[in-house]
């Protein structure tokens, strides 16, 4: 395996995330601000309490799979359509490294980025409500999965994209939506039967019901199920780059 | 000795059924420079992008150093560097971390002696610290010459080196190409400019139509194929040729002040002494005698116009 190469792409990457380090910075934490003022403040002053967890506290789950499942997927995308877009891909195409190599720097880095953020919201949060988590080493890997899975479809979507309104196009069309009604911001309980029955065909559903298991020990569906949604998910995410590294699709002609 | 590249009835088809590039066969010796020339379209760059990887080729293969492109891929790409047509560069990056990328991403550890003594020869030492976006276009093509030979490449393709640049930094290039070359790097160029492959190659391949028309020592090339053209400036001017030197290949320039005699280096007899003797006979003064040899472009332009002229080959079943 390449090492060198990985740490070249990865290191690459991240030079350009602490480029703009302030910006990196500052987004999450005002916005996360924002969603406590709205949700939790103007909204949660009506609900209180979700199942015995204060409305404050339960967003904060959904809040950061919220940004990480964003920042991960235009972090990714965004890493690799670049070189496509100014043509230095050809140093990639030509370099003696194969697709896991490549996918491991653009990804690994993509993932990182999107974690960091995730823990920057966590703190922020903090200061806001008083949080508890359950389950340590599940949020870690929830966390990490999620951040590695979402950094995947990224990367696909970056090869895909023939210019910057289709490498917007997914994250804003499909990602926020299926982010926002996948209970982030509630329990899938709360909602009426027939669209409970709609809500579990949302991939996300699973992952911030899990997610939200290892905070507060309560979830939507069995975490069991949640862990292998997600597992799942990164190994189609895998199979998918896998596939367009050996046929060139989007990459060589 | 084995040649560094290999390219064996190498075939390009895109999916739009154009075929770039018709069982090519090609043989690079290691340290030479081989000049690749063609006119737009030829399939010059679609050549090169399938030796480097870049482009799957349909069929037929290429190995670089004895290693198969596409088997051995790992060891046949790292004996390669390429520096691409267009300036391609991440415009906000610093020359030393874009330089340091490369070499990573051809399995190179970290070397900062190494790449600040490829940066000082190729002037840049004192630009190590800018921003691409900063450079002069002169300067990113040097940046992307540092990019190609960061990881030590034995083999380097230059795709048009020199497109677009002024006189000074082609001059420039080409005294890099030499230094690279004593340095015992093979190079494989294209151009569209017959004067730079006349300055700076060792063997020419002409390409047309995505086949090789032509692969020649360059000087062999140009004696084969290179008629000579003997200039006699006349003392006072005539308004005919005199029937006592009337002979194949004598015109007379239209100002009637010189003669202009084409004759082949190579026939035993190249009619000039017979000339020369003929011209005092009829009494005819010289003021002065030059001779030029045919250019690389003429030969060039001759060799594609030569193929286009001939019934074109059918293709293999």
């Amino acid at each position: 395996m390449n090492h060198n190469a990985i740490v070249a792409i990865y290191q690459y990457e991240m030079a350009r995330f602490f480029r703009t380090l302030l910006q990196s910075f500052i987004s999450p934490v005002v916005s996360t601000s924002l969603y406590f003022v709205v949700f939790g403040a103007a909204i949660g002053s009506r609900i209180e309490e979700v199942e015995g967890v204060s409305y404050g506290a339960f967003i904060v789950p959904g809040l950061i799979m919220l940004s990480v499942m964003q920042q991960a997927t235009s972090n990714a995308s965004f890493g690799i359509y670049f070189p496509k877009f100014i043509g230095t891909i050809y140093e990639h195409l030509s370099a003696p490294i194969d697709f896991l190599e490549i996918t491991i720097g653009y990804v690994g880095a993509a993932a990182t980025k999107a974690l960091f953020i995730g823990v920057v919201i966590l703190i922020t949060a903090g200061f806001f409500v008083d949080l508890q988590i359950q389950n340590w080493p599940a949020m870690i890997a929830f966390l990490i999965l999620t951040c590695i899975s979402f950094s995947l479809l990224g990367f696909i979507i970056g090869i895909w994209a023939k210019n910057f309104e289709q490498l917007q196009l997914i994250p804003l069309l499909v990602i926020t939506p299926l982010v926002f009604l996948g209970g982030s911001f509630y329990s899938i309980s709360m909602l009426p039967p027939a669209w409970q029955t709609v809500a579990y065909f949302n991939p996300v559903v699973y992952l911030v019901s899990g997610f939200r298991w290892s905070f507060f020990g309560m979830s939507d569906v069995p975490v069991l199920i949640s862990l292998g949604a997600i597992a799942g998910f990164t190994a189609l995410g895998l199979a998918v780059v896998a596939w367009i590294f050996r046929t060139g699709w989007r990459l060589r002609q | 000795m084995a040649p560094i590249v290999k390219v064996e009835d190498l075939t390009k088809r895109y999916e739009s059924g154009f075929t770039a590039l018709e069982g090519v066969d090609l043989e690079i010796e290691e340290g030479e420079i081989i000049a690749l020339l063609g006119p737009n379209g030829a399939g010059k760059t679609t050549l090169i992008s399938t030796i480097c990887g870049i482009t799957m080729p349909t069929s037929g293969s290429v190995s670089v150093g004895g290693y198969d492109t596409v088997r051995d891929f790992r060891k046949a790409r790292q004996m390669i560097g390429l520096v691409p047509q267009e300036i391609s560069l991440e415009p906000f990056e610093k020359v030393v971390a874009t330089v340091n990328f490369s070499r990573g991403l051809f399995g190179m550890s970290p070397n900062r002696g190494f790449v600040d003594d490829l940066l000082r020869k190729l002037s840049l030492i004192d630009k190590r610290d800018t921003k691409v976006k900063e450079l002069s276009g002169g300067m990113r093509r040097r940046v992307l010459i540092a990019k190609a030979l960061a990881h030590e490449p034995r083999v380097l393709f230059l795709d048009e080196p020199t497109a677009g640049v002024d006189v000074e930094l082609r001059k420039d290039m080409w005294d890099i190409v030499a230094e690279l070359k004593a340095q015992g790097v093979t190079i494989i160029l294209t151009t569209h400019y017959i004067e730079e492959a006349e300055a700076i190659a060792d063997r020419i391949a002409v390409i047309d139509k995505g086949r090789i028309l032509l692969v020649e020592n360059k000087a062999d090339l140009m004696t084969r194929l290179g008629a000579k053209e003997l200039r006699i400036e006349l003392a006072e001017p005539v308004d005919a040729i005199p029937d006592s030197l009337a002979r194949e290949g004598l015109e007379l320039a239209p100002d009637g002040r010189a003669l202009i005699y084409i004759y082949d280096t190579r026939s035993e007899r190249t009619g000039i002494t017979r000339l020369l003797a003929d011209l005092q006979a009829a009494g005819l003064q010289l003021a002065d005698l030059q001779t030029k040899q045919s250019s690389l472009e003429e030969i060039f332009v001759g060799l594609v116009h030569q193929a286009d002229a001939a019934p074109a080959k059918e293709p293999a079943a």
